[in-house]
Order: structure tokens, then sequence, then C-alpha cells
């Protein structure tokens, strides 16, 4: 079996600030990231996410809890234990690329080895084979003020590749760059773990991001983890609504249980036909994808088209179901006009309590800070 | 587009427009204000009844006391900066990176040297540890059976240090706000690199805030070479002389005859001459260095454990601030209480008696008129010939725009002492027999020359806020070039007026460096009347009508904070 690479215990940060009062930031976090895994942690802003990263960094203190790296206890609150960042071997980027303006690309990169007291004909071989690596080859005597933010990224992995890491922490490290360039990235980010065999923690915000770069990955949601699976696992049977509708376009239906039956909230006229799970409440909500209905002629819940909207490689229907309106996302071949009957069919969706307003005030709460 | 509007008059077909009488009236006042006492000076310096001659530059130069000014100047300026710098960066790297305690308390502290001239701390540490008279140099005397006083003010290194405490915040300031815009992942990158707290500080942070230090050092330099106030009163009685000093005291002893002034002003080329080199310097570094550190979205730095060192380096950093920038206010008031300077400070020796000779005197109820008067006119005069240069610099654009940029700004970097003696030449009746000499307009010309460049700046820099498509849009409804400065463009500036008439009337207020060299009989400035009662003797009444300057500087502060504070509420 593979070797856990990082591993964290019941780690648990609180901040409190005066403006705030104590903030849970990080809720008992339990985590196994394995040797040659990329790992990403995904969740909205003010989840929690950079917290844990710079708690395995070593930038932060523990509330409680332990971290290990690579089988070496690193952080262990109750003990007192604790070991710098400096002493920890690892690589970072970050998200403002953070490369030292007064220093040339060639002394950018080669700090780490001279602070390593590395010979200096290594030194060189090495700051040029992690160059290369990155393609920045032949642009080491110009200053990071002269390079574009991409090849400012660059630099920032170089960087963090010279010392050959085993761990390499990654927070948003593309959300600075523009679109295009953000994919060529990811692809390079890729390859240079192929290459080097490192374990990446990837933190980001952005889903498809994730789902592209990551052997698992963790959602998380006002310093809790929702749920650790790989991309496909998480997009196919999220365990709560949070991260069903966090993981891409959901569509999600109030219902009520009646006779054994369900009914869309606010309408007791018609059911809808889909399997009951053991468990459920007499109100619940049941998700599911816009491109998951399937809009049918005279079959499953009958009701009518509200309204049509063409897209470029879509098209989009509203249609009523109870007191709400739905949304289909169906192909173009898929015709149907404005106001005519039409039936819907759901497969195996997601079943969910209501939604918490508490919770969604909280959540816009950490994101204002 | 950019000259939109003067185009527009141009076209209304009138050839000389709103924009025309700025522009021109702008070089006017300019010439006036600034060309001419400028030239005054440089002629005078180099021609002699309409002839080129060196003799005079060359006997005022060569002169042993004046060489021996100009060292004194050089050492202090640089022994002050390097002390304020090393003072300045300790204090900014403990409030800007360590977890010390009592941070804003200590903040406040520092901007109190920023209220106050520095003559008044000069004042205070003569009091006490002035030769034997000194009130601690007495003390310590008879404490420990001491023959000679412990410590002599009246020295190099009195005068070093009491300008360093007035000076070292420059350092502070710059570099703390550096520290405080910088990423910190900058710092944090280094640490995941292998580097130690230690290295960090040496390799990262401080080649970062380096374009910061050299800004505040540099600006120490150039203020502590054209400084009067603290050399004055401190280096007289034992005849130390800076240059700023020196040329006062030449034009001093020959009573205002031009003889004197033609000294003081071969020693005012000097003067400039240091201070440009300074200038220079400045000018290189600034270009030179400047990093982008200001990025990123976390803007949490990692604040350094102090752990065991914490309460010791509170105390010590409180202890010093404390000292340096309290004591010398507490003592002003402690003798302006005294019945007679070297009484012992008892109870029982203090009374308002100086209050009541200060407010009973003309001289000093007169002198404090003055400064009022002066500051509130100059602020009010500086306030719209600011707005009108930096509208036509920003605005109108004309030809030789820079020319105006730079002649209002230029006298900035002029010595105050040099800036006198060019008022001097040019108002005494050189030119179109005009003679302001002795007259408190004299002083308010100087003042205006001095200052133009604070609220000129200042509503500079709010203009380039303001997008002249707003004019633009107000002429498209049908208000004229008039209306729409009136209507739009001003109300919109109206906060950056205000702070420039501030900008201008608290240092006017405290104004020391000019008027000593222009005040006549009935011109006495605040700052004047003070030097001068301490002058004559009258250290205890000096010390409270330093005093009553004191409570009026704290009022008027207090009155621009909440003015500033109201609108950024509304
Ligand atoms: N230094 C700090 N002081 C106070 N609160 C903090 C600090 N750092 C993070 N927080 C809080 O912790 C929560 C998580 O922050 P963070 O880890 O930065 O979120 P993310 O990276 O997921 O956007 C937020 O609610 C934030 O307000
Ligand atoms: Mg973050």
């Amino acid at each position: 079996m593979e070797k856990n690479q990082v591993v964290l215990r019941h780690v648990t940060k609180r901040f409190t600030t005066r403006t705030m009062g104590t903030v849970t930031a990080v809720d008992d976090f339990n985590l196994e990231i394995k040797e040659g895994e990329c790992f990403s942690f995904l969740g909205p802003s003010g989840c929690g996410k950079t917290t844990t990263l710079r708690m395995i960094a070593g930038f932060e203190d523990l509330s409680e809890g332990e971290i290990e790296l690579c089988g070496r206890p690193v952080s262990i609150k109750s003990k007192n234990l604790y070991i710098p960042p400096e002493e920890r071997d690892l690589g970072m980027v970050f998200q403002a690329f953070a490369v030292w303006p007064h220093m040339n690309i060639f002394d950018n990169v080669a700090f780490p080895l001279k602070i390593r007291k590395t010979p200096k004909r290594e030194i060189e071989a090495r700051v040029k084979e992690a160059l290369k690596h990155c393609s920045l080859d032949g642009l080491e005597k110009l200053y990071p003020s002269e390079l574009s933010g991409g090849q400012q990224q660059r630099i920032a992995l170089a960087r963090a590749i010279v010392t050959n890491p085993k761990v390499m922490l990654l927070d948003e490290p593309l959300s600075n760059l523009d679109p295009k360039l953000r994919e060529t990235m990811r692809f390079e980010i890729k390859e240079l773990q192929r290459q080097f065999g490192f374990t990446i923690i990837f933190v980001t915000h952005d889903q498809s991001e994730a789902m592209a770069i990551s052997d698992r990955m963790m959602v998380c949601d006002m310093g809790k983890i929702m749920q650790i699976d790989t991309p496909e696992n998480l997009y196919r049977k999220p365990n709560s609504r949070f991260v069903h509708n966090f993981l891409g376009e959901s569509t999600f239906i109030n219902i009520v249980l009646k006779d054994g039956k369900v009914f869309p909230k606010g309408d007791n006229s018609q059911a809808i036909d889909i399997e009951i799970p053991a468990g459920a409440e007499q109100e619940m909500v049941i998700a599911t994808r816009p491109n998951a209905i399937k809009l049918t002629k005279n079959s499953g819940f009958m009701t009518h088209i509200e309204k049509r909207i063409f897209l470029t490689d879509k098209t989009e229907y509203l249609v009523q179901v109870g007191e709400q309106l739905v949304k289909i996302q169906t192909p173009h071949r898929v015709v149907f006009a404005p106001g005519e009957t039409c039936g819907i069919e759901i497969t195996s969706p997601g079943w969910y309590p209501p939604e918490d307003k508490e919770a969604e005030a909280e959540r816009a709460r950490r994101q204002r800070f | 587009m950019r000259k939109a509007s003067s185009d527009i008059a141009a076209m209304e077909g009138r050839r000389l427009g709103l924009d025309g009488i700025m522009t021109i009236l702008s070089f006017i006042l300019l010439f006036i204000i600034v060309v001419i006492p400028i030239f005054m000076i440089v002629y005078n310096a180099f021609f002699y009844q309409g002839k080129f001659d060196l003799t005079l530059f060359s006997s005022v130069i060569f002169d042993k006391e004046n060489l021996k000014a100009m060292g004194n100047t050089i050492i202090i300026a640089v022994a002050v900066t390097i002390f304020g710098t090393i003072m300045g960066l300790f204090y900014a790297w403990l409030l800007g990176r360590s977890d010390i305690p009592a941070k804003g308390f200590m903040r406040a502290l520092f901007t109190i040297p920023y209220m106050f001239p520095p003559f008044f701390g000069a004042m205070a540490w003569d009091l006490l540890f002035s030769g034997r008279a000194g009130y601690i140099n007495r003390w310590l005397m008879s404490t420990f059976h001491l023959r000679t006083a412990p410590v002599n003010i009246n020295s190099l290194g009195g005068i070093i240090f009491v300008e360093c405490s007035y000076y070292f915040p420059f350092v502070f300031m710059q570099v703390v706000s550096a520290l405080e815009r910088m990423d910190p992942t900058l710092e944090e990158s280094a640490r995941i690199a292998g580097a130690r707290q230690s290295q960090v500080i040496w390799k990262i942070t401080l080649p970062l805030v380096k374009p910061a230090i050299s800004a505040g050092a540099l600006l120490i330099l150039i203020s502590s070479l054209a400084h009067f106030g603290v050399p004055s009163i401190l280096g007289f009685s034992k005849n130390i002389y800076t240059l700023p000093t020196m040329i006062y005291a030449l034009i001093n002893k020959s009573g205002g005859s031009f003889d004197g002034i033609r000294q003081g002003t071969a020693l005012s080329i000097l003067l400039v001459a240091v201070v440009a080199i300074a200038l220079v310097i400045q000018k290189k570094v600034l270009s030179s260095g400047s990093y982008d550190i200001i990025k990123g979205k976390s803007m949490r730095p990692t604040l350094i454990k102090l752990r065991g060192a914490k309460y010791p380096l509170l105390f010590l950093a409180c202890l010093t601030l404390l000292i340096i920038v309290i004591v010398p206010l507490v003592m002003i008031f402690l003798v302006a209480l005294v019945k007679a300077y070297g009484l012992p400070l008892v109870w029982k020796n203090f009374s308002f008696s100086n209050y009541q000779k200060v407010f009973a005197s003309t001289a000093t109820m007169d002198s404090i008129k003055n400064s009022l008067l002066l500051s509130i006119t100059a602020g009010i005069v500086c306030m719209f010939l600011g707005v009108m240069i930096a509208y036509v610099v920003n605005r109108i654009k004309p030809k030789g725009k820079n020319v105006l940029e730079i002649l209002s700004i230029l006298p900035y970097s002029i010595p105050g002492t040099v800036l006198a003696i060019g008022v001097i030449l040019s108002w005494s009746g050189a030119i179109f027999k005009i003679t302001l000499y002795n007259t408190i307009w004299i002083i308010l010309v100087a003042y205006m020359a001095r200052y133009l460049s604070f609220s000129m700046k200042s509503a500079s820099a709010s203009l380039q806020q303001v997008n002249s498509s707003l004019e633009e849009a107000s002429r498209a409804c049908g208000a004229t070039h008039t209306e729409s400065l009136r209507d739009i463009t001003l109300p919109l500036i109206k906060p950056a007026m205000v702070s420039g008439f501030f900008l201008i009337f608290l240092p006017a207020m405290r104004e020391l460096t000019t008027s000593i060299l222009l005040y006549g009989p009935y011109s006495r400035t605040l700052g004047v009347q003070i030097f001068a009662l301490r002058d004559a003797g009258m250290i205890p009444q000096a010390a409270a009508l330093a005093s009553v300057a004191i409570v009026l500087i704290i009022i008027c502060n207090a009155i621009v904070t909440w003015i500033t504070k109201d609108r950024k509420g509304a």
C-alpha cells in the first residue's frame, strides 16, 4: 500500500479577533494524503483552505490536533511540538507569485540552495535544470518585473522544485492568471509532478480546476470537511446539498412527502415518479443537474414550457414544477415551443434536508473578512 | 482631447479666455515669488556694483569660521541621519513586524514630534542639561558631588541628539508604511525556501524596504542640513555654528547692513550647494529602486513573536519615546510656572506670574496676532494659488508647464534661511523701490514662497482624481467654462483645498527660520518672540509663551482632525 505523505489528525484552528469574536476557521480536520497524490482543497472563500495549508507549512500554530509530514511529526499541539517552516522541506507556491523583485531569476531560484549552503557548481547545475523544466531557460539574468504573470508564476514553481521537495503546497496558484494560461499551467504542474513525483496539495475555489487536476479532493465549507473523494464520485454522489451545488450547475426541487408519494411543494395534484429513500423526512429537497433531467412529449411529470433560451452549446428551458421554476438543459435538437405541454423525468436524484438560513448567513459572514 | 477646454475658449473666438488669464497669472506670480529672490541671491553673491566679482565669495568660503560651520553642518546632518535612521528602523520593525503590545499608543506618540517645532525641544533640553545651570545637571552634581557638569547639551552631540529626536519619525513613517504594504508571502516563501527568521530579515525584508529607508534617510539629511532652530538654541552660547545659524549671526551682527547681507548671501550659496548635492543623491537613489511589493490579497503579515523579550522591549520602547517626546513638553510647562529660572521645581516656587507678564506685554500679544494673521493669510492665499497653478499644470497644460511645476516646488528645497535672504534682497527697495523690509508683508511673501508647494501638490493630486470629462459634461449641459469650474471642479477638489490650507497654516504658526531674519520691531512672530525672550534671558517667560504656543498648536491640530474626520463620515 502507498505511504501516507501528509496526515492531519483532529486539526483545529480558532482565530479570535476584536471585530468578529472567535471564529473556528478549521474544525477537526482529519486527512491522509498519499505519496505522489494530487489532492485538492476545494471550497468557497473563507472556508479555511488557506489556513489549513498554512498550518501544514508551519506559518500558523494549531489550536488542537497534530500534523505529520513524510512520517515525521511536525506539529503536535498537546506536546507543544512545532517545527518551523524552514525545516519542513516543502515547496510552496503562492497566489501572488511572491517572487523577490530585488533578485534576478537566477538568484530567485538559487535562493533555497544558497541558504542550504550547496556548493556553487551544484547550484548552477540545479538552477539550470529547474529553469529548463519550467521553460524559463535563457532568462536567468532578467528581473521579475520584466516578465509576464505566467512567467513569474513559473519562477515560483522553479524555486519550489529546485530543492526536490517531497510535498508541494499550492495556494490558488492560477487565480491571478488569465483563463487560457490557467489551463496550460495546470498541465505544466501535472507534468512536473509526473517527472519529480512529489505530492501536491492544491488549494482552489474553482471546481473545474480542482476536478481537472486532482486525484482526490476535499470539499469544505465554513471550516468543516464536507466530503473527501475522487472528482467523479464527488460529482456523482455528493453527500450534501452544499457539495452538490458547489461541484456543478444544480437543480433543486422542494418536495413534500404524502401517502408514500412525492409531490412538488405547493402542488398536490400530481406526484413525481421517483423512489423514496429510507429515512426521508416530510419536507425534503431533491437535487439533480439541469442536463440530467429528461424532457419528453407525454411521459413523467406533466407541465408546460415557461421559457426557452437558446445558448451557444445547449438550449435551456424553464418549466413550472409546483411553485418553482426548474431549469433544464438539452441539446439543440430537442425542440419545444414556449407554452407547449411537456413531461419531465428525473432519475435517481440526491435527497437533502431543506436549506438552512443560518448556515447561509454564517457563510456570508466568513467571506466578508 | 487633452486641451479640450482651452480649445473651446479659442473656438469661442476669445483670444484671452479664463484659461489664458490663469496661465499668465501663474507665470507672473511665480516669477515674483520664486524667480526674483533666487536671482537676487545669485546675482549679489557674484556681482558687486554691477561687475562680476568673486572676491567676496572666495573670502567668505575660505574663512576659517565659515569652513568650520560647514564642517559642523555636515557632521550634524550625517550623524542625525545615521542615528535617526537606526532609531526609525528599530521602531518600524517593532511596530510593523513584531507582536509588541500598545502599538496604537506608540503610534500616537510618533505624531507628536511632527506637531511641535524642534526648537521647543532644544529649549527644554537646554533647561535640563545646559552646563551647570541645567536642572538635571545640577541635581546630578549635588547628588554625586561632581565638580563639572556631567552632560553638556550645548555641544555637537547635544544638537545631534535633539535633532534626532525630531527627525527619526521620517524614517519610521516611510518604513512602517512600506512594511504594511508589503506582501507577506514574499517573506513566507523565503521561510519555505529554508531561510531562518533572521536570514529573512536580512535577505528579503531589508532589501525590499531599502527604497523606503533611503527616502526617509535623505529627508532627514536634507532637513537637518537646512535646520536652524536647534543649533541656534543650543550652539550660540558655546560659539558652535552651522551654516544656517552662521548666516543668521552674520546678518544679525552687521545690524542688517548691506555688507552683512552680502556675506550671508555668499554663505547661502554654499549652503544651497551642500543641500543640492544631497538633493541630487536623493533623486538618484529614489529613481533607481522602487519595487512592486504591493501585491497579494492576504495582508496579514506573520508577526514575529518576541516571547521573553516582549515586555523588556515594550518598556524600553515606551520609555525612550516618552523621554524624547513627552519630557520636553512637560519641562516647558514646569519652567513656565517657576518664578525665576534656576529655582527648584517645587510647588512653592510655582505661580502664574510669567503668564501674567506674557499676556500683559503688547509685544507678545502682537506676536501671537501676527502669527495668526500671517498663517491664515498665507494659508488662504496659497490655497487659491496652489489650486490655480495645479489647474494650469494639470488641465490647461500650456507650453512651459514643467517650468511652472518646478518653480512652485523649488522653494521647498531651498533652506528657509536662504529664502529669507533672497526675499530681503528683493524687497528692500531693490526692485521698483518697493520696500517691505521690517513689515509683516515681507514675511508673508517668504511664507508664500516656502509653503506654496504644499497646497499645489495637494490640489494636483486631487485634480488628477477628478476626471476632466466631468467638466466637459457640464459644458455639454450648457454651462460656461467659468461656471463649470465653479460648480463642478472646485467643489470636487474642496477637500484637498481645505487640507492644503492646514498644511500651510500649521507649520506657519510655528515658523522660526525665515521670520527670524525678516522680522522688524512690529512684525515679530510667535516663534521669533519666544526666541527673543529666551535670548534676553527671560527664560521662564519664553517657556510660558512656548507653552501657550503648544496649547494653540494642540487646539489647531484637534480642529484639523475633527474637520477631516467629519468629512470622511459624510
Ligand atoms: N489571521 C487571521 N485572523 C483572524 N481570522 C482569520 C485569520 N486568518 C483566517 N481567518 C479567518 O478564518 C477563516 C478561513 O480563512 P481562510 O483560510 O483564509 O479561507 P480560504 O483560504 O478558504 O478562503 C475566515 O473566516 C477568516 O476570516
Ligand atoms: Mg485562501
